[in-house]
Parts: structure tokens; sequence; C-alpha cells
């Protein structure tokens, strides 16, 4: 998701400068005070070690705070197993919590603000949260040794225990508050990774028992403080659009209805209780003013992309005469792709808590990027980013949806918290609950896209040019988050994974366009990956055909100066049995992607039922992503992340009629399910590299690897998603 | 209106519209928020309880249609299933962002009180109306057969 910002931050880290120009964007316009508060400070509290990252409680839990949001990837449990480890506390006293809203100690290191995305959660903390707990570790010792009257270097702790051969012991609970007057180490000494303990090792989520019993207070959904009230929004129909007149009366008069409140983008109604203002909604009369509104259908949308991949755009790499060395080729293969708005479809809908008391404000939320809903809200509420405190909650999904640029749930949330505060309402904590519908008519989608490929070959087959046009709506071109990140000019963002390729073209030429369209769209869990990785690895897979070779074989020969993608494909073939006949009536593909620093190879094995569908069978995935930090953790995203991208390959699309939305719930956004589900091996690369994404990097290589294996059968690319479309679902 | 209902073994009565759904009773009125809103149309199954033993979508059941009926939530399942359900996830850690595992929970401990041997046909069947965003079917399938293992012991 966010890893865009990888790019432009590794050149140039953003000051705060660029931050609040990047913030101010945000909110039209405004120019926000950015008051950042101190960074947190070592404080001994009663009995209790309290380090920004890990508090240590005289009850001897060890808490660790994840500054990430967990929305499922299992951050949280990661960032727990690096501190455990350097700690050496024990796996049964560990515990995580979400940090609060503090960019100066918080911030996600590869983006400068606090945030989550990008699969970049392991990578940014690997070396923080295993110092976090290395000094926590220290202060505990030097602690010991004092009372003790012992050396620190007789001391051992493990599993929990602190020890010295003396006899003496007791747990870090016990020395947590003697602890907490130590001098914090600047650079306490790191585990070599013989002595790891847990990292590596596959030790249960912290997270699991929770889920399990339905525990309360979990979910910004279930947040439900004493005098809550729950609001929904009748916002526009089509996107763009803004109320001209309404009519409340009816609404009002449901029973628990409390006020029915204009905000600037809809109506809220404001409930006791969240079935009252669902209801109460529905018997809104607004007339809507659709003058800037898109009103056009998907289709129209999707013959403009393609008209726009026919003509040149904007540079994005640009080897030389491209269309001079199609000219001279012997043969051009063509290809034109087409893919789909899609929708991230969380179980948890949108939502989002405020309570405002006119100078403070408190949040409740499953919050991605801390920093930008923690300005937004300071700028809509009017008052200094010291007065607003976000607590983040465990989301029930994400994949994308809750990071956006725009921080809209909580623009929103406070727009009303403002309102109900102007309609003279006594302050009370509000929650905005999105409903299905709402969630998924409401955009912010993976835009579609458009891709015009032209391949060149000489007599023998080799490759001589590829050109590459690809047109989508830009995710960052036009927000807050365009001065920052795009370069040049270019959203790479678009073409990740196509124009930084390294299959070994001797010439290839990417233009990008850019459609204008009012429906919002957002990274979607791969982002750009999402389209060009089926792109490259269905041509490439042409390409062998052409050849006359192996798909397998004909991409090792294409990649031979990157050797990581080479193990996992390498990898990925032997688990499968590549080399060996499908079994009867059945066929296999096969995609090998980067993302996110890591790679990925999935041989899928399919099989058609009578009616023609297609059935996957069977996925045999292999995953180099550096250290891995819990071997299972990486298995359970891999196996979801071809699960996810799986059911958006089969029968997922959003289409637009006449600028409205068709696709509303999951009657017609039918979404995977149990049957619909492989058996799935995940085999994990060993590696001392430093750790890399993994929330996402399962997701490209399915779409491909299942085009493949239908080409395998009828020697033809679907080129136009879903697969609905071709009549294969 | 005054409504009675059981859940949970107890007798609860509520102040409740009998045409509202009980998955909005049971959340804002009784504050059993175990079962989740996911999508209110009955087609994702994260409102999963058990009437009578029955898995049932709560968000399209009216609270007054359950005069006499027992029913049962994530927060009130027991018994050798249920436990075995509950183990299993928690040893193969199935859920991923766990906003639909109460409703899977409730959805395989029927199956497995009906069927303590499922095949995987079986699961196919019974989980298919269980939607899981972060795919983790492949997971639910094995702790499914787990869970029956563990019934057998």
């Amino acid at each position: 998701m966010l890893h865009l910002l990888q790019k432009p931050l590794e050149a140039a880290k953003p000051t705060r400068r660029t931050f609040l120009k990047m913030s101010a964007g945000t909110v039209g316009g405004l120019v926000i005070a950015m008051n950042l508060p101190r960074a947190a400070e070592a404080a001994a509290g009663d009995g209790e070690l309290i380090q920004p990252f890990v508090h240590i409680r005289p009850d001897n839990t060890v808490v660790v705070l994840s500054k990430h949001l967990d929305k499922g990837q299992g951050t949280a449990t990661g960032l727990t197993t690096l501190v455990a480890d350097e700690l050496d506390a024990s796996w049964e006293q560990v515990t995580a919590e979400h940090a609060p809203s503090n960019p100066q100690v918080y911030a996600n290191t590869l983006f400068g603000v606090q945030g989550t995305g990008g699969s970049t959660a392991m990578a940014n903390s690997f070396m923080q949260y295993r110092q976090a707990g290395a000094a926590a570790k220290a202060m505990i010792v030097a602690a010991a040794a004092k009372d003790w009257g012992v050396p620190a270097e007789e001391i051992t702790v493990s599993d929990g225990v602190v020890r010295h051969a003396s006899g003496k012991s007791a747990t870090l609970g016990d020395l947590a508050g003697l602890a907490a007057q130590e001098e914090v180490p600047a650079e306490p000494k790191l585990k070599t990774p013989d002595q790891w303990v847990y990292i590596g090792k596959s030790f249960p989520r912290v997270d699991v028992k929770n889920k399990t019993v339905g525990a309360p207070n979990t979910y910004t959904m279930d947040f439900q403080p004493d005098g809550l009230l729950v609001a929904t929004v009748a916002r526009s129909p089509r996107f763009g659009g803004t109320v001209k007149s309404f009519d409340a009366t009816e609404a009002k008069a449901v029973p628990g209805v409390v006020n029915v409140l204009q905000i600037p983008n809809g109506i809220a109604v404001v409930a006791e209780s969240t079935w009252p203002a669902i209801q109460a909604r529905d018997l809104l009369e607004i007339e809507w003013d659709d003058s800037a509104a898109e009103t056009r259908s998907s289709d129209a949308m999707m013959d403009e992309l393609k008209y726009m991949t026919g003509q040149p755009g904007v540079k994005v790499r640009e080897d030389g005469d491209i269309d001079a060395a199609l000219e001279g080729s012997a043969r051009v293969i063509e290809a034109d792709f087409d893919f789909p708005f899609l929708a991230h479809g969380a179980m948890e809908p949108l939502d989002a808590a405020i309570l405002f008391d006119g100078e403070t404000a408190e949040l409740w939320l499953g919050s991605q990027i801390q920093t930008i809903d923690h300005n937004v809200a300071s700028a809509v509420l009017g008052i200094p980013f010291e007065n607003v405190k976000i607590n983040t909650l465990w989301a029930g999904g994400s994949f994308g949806r809750r990071a956006q640029a725009d921080a809209h749930p909580v623009m929103e949330v406070a727009m009303l918290a403002k309102a109900m505060q102007a309609a003279g309402m006594d302050p009370a904590p509000v929650k905005i609950v999105w409903t299905r519908e709402d969630d998924m008519a409401g955009g912010y989608y993976r835009p579609m896209s458009a891709h015009k490929i032209k391949v060149g070959l000489d007599e023998n087959n080799n490759v001589t040019a590829f050109k590459y046009n690809i047109a989508a709506k830009s995710i960052i071109k036009g927000t807050p988050f365009e001065a920052m990140l795009m370069k040049d000019g270019v959203d790479h963002n678009m073409t990740e994974g196509a124009h930084d390729t390294t299959y070994a073209f001797p010439l290839m030429n990417m233009d990008q366009a850019y459609q204008e369209t009012q429906v919002p769209v957002l990274w979607w869990r791969s982002v750009g990956h999402t389209h060009t990785a089926y792109v490259m690895e269905t041509m490439v897979d042409r390409l062998a055909k052409e050849a006359g070779k192996d798909p397998v074989a004909y991409r090792l020969e294409m990649i031979k100066d990157d050797p990581r993608k080479v193990n996992v494909l390498k990898l990925a073939a032997e688990k499968a049995g590549w080399d060996t006949p499908a079994p009867e009536g059945r066929f296999r593909g096969v995609a090998a992607h980067k993302s996110f620093g890591s790679y990925v190879a999935e041989v899928a094995e399919i099989s058609f039922r009578e009616d023609g569908t297609v059935k996957v069978e069977k996925v045999v995935a292999a995953v180099d992503c550096g250290t891995p930090i819990n071997p299972d953790n990486i298995r359970a995203q891999v196996e979801g992340g071809i699960g996810y991208g799986l059911g958006a390959i089969l029968r997922n699309q959003v289409t637009l009629a006449d600028g409205y939305v068709e696709e509303t719930n999951f009657d017609t956004y039918e979404p995977i399910r149990m049957s619909d589900m492989p058996e799935i091996e995940v085999h994990i690369v060993a590696s001392n590299e430093a750790p890399t994404g993994i929330g996402e990097p399962g997701t490209p290589p399915i779409g491909p690897a299942v085009a493949n294996a239908i080409a395998a059968a009828r020697d033809e690319w679907v080129t136009s998603l879903p697969l609905t479309k071709a009549g294969l679902v | 209106m005054s409504i009675t209902l059981k859940i949970n073994g107890e007798t609860r009565t509520l102040d409740a519209d009998p045409e509202s759904p009980l998955l909005w009773a049971l959340r804002d009125e009784l504050g059993m928020t175990g079962t989740k809103f996911g999508c209110g149309i009955a087609a994702c199954g994260a409102c999963t309880v058990h009437m009578d033993g029955m898995p049932i979508r709560s968000c399209q059941t009216y609270v007054g249609d359950l005069e006499g009926a027992e029913i049962t939530t994530i927060e009130g399942i027991d018994g050798k299933a249920a436990t075995a359900v509950q183990a299993a996830w928690n040893e193969l850690d199935v859920p991923q962002c766990g906003y639909c595992q109460s409703g899977q929970i409730m959805a395989a401990t029927a199956l497995l009180s009906e069927t303590p041997k499922p095949t995987d046909e079986d699961i196919d069947a019974a989980m298919d109306g269980n939607v899981c965003r972060c795919a983790t079917y492949a997971r639910i399938r094995k702790a499914i057969h787990l869970a029956s293992d563990k019934m057998e012991a």
C-alpha cells in the first residue's frame, strides 16, 4: 500500500515542511498548525518500566506497543517477537497493544510519519524493536546487579527469569521498578541470529485468544462507551455529487433518532443505537446536485482508458526508439488487457468514533496512518495537535482501505462532532458506522486500468522490444501525496512490477496516462502489482510458448541476474513437481513476481468442471522475504494473499451504470468462499537478508499463475478480468 | 415494546421493536458485541448465532419471532464441539483480522455437533455461507478436522 512512500523518502526524508504541505491538502487547503508533541520520555511508573516500545508491569506482564495497525497481518505478533527475543521474556508473559499517535516516537522509519502499509512493518521495525527489547533487558540486568551486589556480566536472563549463580533470581516484573531508574542504553548489544529464541520460530499470535471468544473492545465496531451515539451518513450515490436539499421529517420521527445534521459530504442521522440510524437514513428525502459528479458508466470509462493506451503518454521508462525496433522486428505480438475497479471489502465495514468537548478530542478507530488522521482531526476541529488523542483499535481487515490520503472517515466524524456542537448538543461520544453498502459503494477502489502491449520478436523468437502503455486513474496524482511521491511527473506506483522488471528485454519502453474521474481510487493489497504482475507474467508465458520453451525454463533464462527470483521459481517448480506431468485432467501454470522487496513464485494447478468453469485445486508457493520472523505467519499471509487475489480474478468487479455503483454488497460482489479455496503449500527460503514485506507479496502471482494454467489447457490467455467475463467461473 | 429472549441460558428482557434484527439487539441493547455486523443481508455469516442449536444469521432474524427460542452466541457457547473448535482455532492460529471468526466458530460448532466426522464436502456445505476476507479458509478447514479429532480423543 504505502510502499510508494518508501522511494522518495529513501532519497529525502520528509521534513516537517513537506509533511505540512501534504497534510494541508487533505483538508482542502487549510493550513495546519502542526505542533508535534515532545518525544515520549522514559518514565518511572509505580514499579513499572515504561519505555516507548515496551512496558514491563509489576504483575510481570510485558506489553509491546505496536506503532503499526494490526489489521490481521500479524504485525503485533511480529513486533512482540522482536522485543521478547532480545528481552528474553517468556512467551506467556508478552502481550501487545497499539501505540499512541506520536510521529516523533512512532514514525514508520520508511515513511517519516506514523503509518502502516506497503508491507513495511517488519522491514522498518526490525532493528528498532530489537533494540527496544535489548535496552529493556540491559536496564533489568543493571538493576539486578545493583540490587544483588553482583557484576552485571554474571547475570543471565532466560524465559523471563533473571538469575545469578549465587542462587538469586527474580522475574522481569519484580525488577521493573528498579530498572526504570537505570539509564537507557543508547546502543544496546543485540543478539546474533544463533542466539534467537523466538525469531525464526513460530510462536502463537498474541491476538488469537481474543479473536476466538468474541472478546469485547477489540474492534471499533464494538466500541460502546456509556452514552455512545451512533450515526449513519447519507452520502452522494454518485461520486462528486453534493446535497441540494433535504427533508428529514420522517427520519427524525423514528424512535431512537436524536438528530439529523448536514455535514459537508452528506446528511448524518444521529441515533441512540445502530439500527434506528440505519432505518431512519432510508427515510431521508435528499435531492442531490450531480453537476460535478461522475455520471459515466464504467464501460464508457474503460473505452476511454483503452483509447488512452493507444496514444503517447507520460514516459515512465524509455530505453530507446521502440517504434523503430518494433518496425524492424520479424513479427510483433500484441495484447490488450483490461481490469475492473475492485473493492477492498474488509469484513469490518469502515467506522470511526470521536468524543469532542470543544477543546479536546479523542478518537477511536483502526487508524492506519495515524499522523494524517491526527492532523486532519486537529485541522477540522480547529484545535491544537496535542489536544487530539488517537486510540488505534484492532481492525477487521483493511487491504489498503484504511490508509487514505484524505483521512475521510476521520474528517467525516470530526465534521459530525463539530456539527453536533454547533447544534447545541451536549458533548457525547459518537461513532459513524458504514453499512456494507456504504463501504462497497463508497469508492476508493483499486483503479480500473487498460494495458496495451507490443512485443517485437526476431527470427528466432527472441524478444527485440517490449512496449507497454498503461492507462488508469492515478492513486496519488491530485492527492496530498503527489508533491512527495510523484517524481518527474511520473506515478511509479502505477507501473511498479513492470517498469522495473528484471526480465532481460533488450529494449523496453513504458508510458502511462491518467484518467480523470471523480471516482476515488486507493491502494488495494499489492497496489500496482495487482495489474502489472498479471500482464507481465501472462505475456512472458506467451513469449515462452512463441519460443517453444517451457515456461519455467524460459523465465530462468530471462532472469539470470535476479538470483533470489531464480531461487523461488526453482523451489516452487520443484515442490510442485513441475518436471512431472500434471495429474489427469489437471493443468499447471506458473508465475513469479517481486513486490515490496519479497520474491514469490506460485504454481497453480487447475481443473475444469463439467460446465467448463475453472476450479483451482492447488497452489504451491515459494517465498523469500528475507529473515523469516514468524514462519507460520508468513505462511498465513501467503495463504490469505493467494485467496484474496484469487477471489478477485475469479469474479470480482465494481461497475458503474450512469455513475451509480452496481455491486453494493456480498450478493453481487461475491467473495471467495470455502469451496473456492485451493489447497495451498507455502515454502519459505531460509535467508539472512533483512526482512521484507509479506502482507502483500503473496497476492500478485496468483492471477497470472491461474491464467497460465488455463492457457496450458486452451492455448489462450485471458486478458479481461474477472474470469466470469470469459464464462470460466 | 418489551420482549423477552432466552440468550446463553439467561432470560433477558429488552425494549425493542419486534421487527428489529436480533443482531442489533444483541450488540447494542445487550452489549454482546462478539456477534459481528458484516453485510446485513445474510450473505457473509459474520452474525451467525445458534437458535436451538441451529446456525442462523442474526441480521435477518427478528426479535419478535424468537419467543421460546434458545439463542446461543459466541459469548455463551460451551460443550464438547465448541471447546474443541476454539482449541483447534488457537492451535492452528486460524484468525488473521478475526472479525469473521465468531461466525466461523458458531458455524463450525453447529457442523460438528451434527456431524462429528465431517468430510471436506460437508465442510464446504456447512461453511460456504461464512465469508473470510483474509481467506483463512485453508486453516478453518484444517481446524475443523482437528477439532473433530479432539472430540474423538
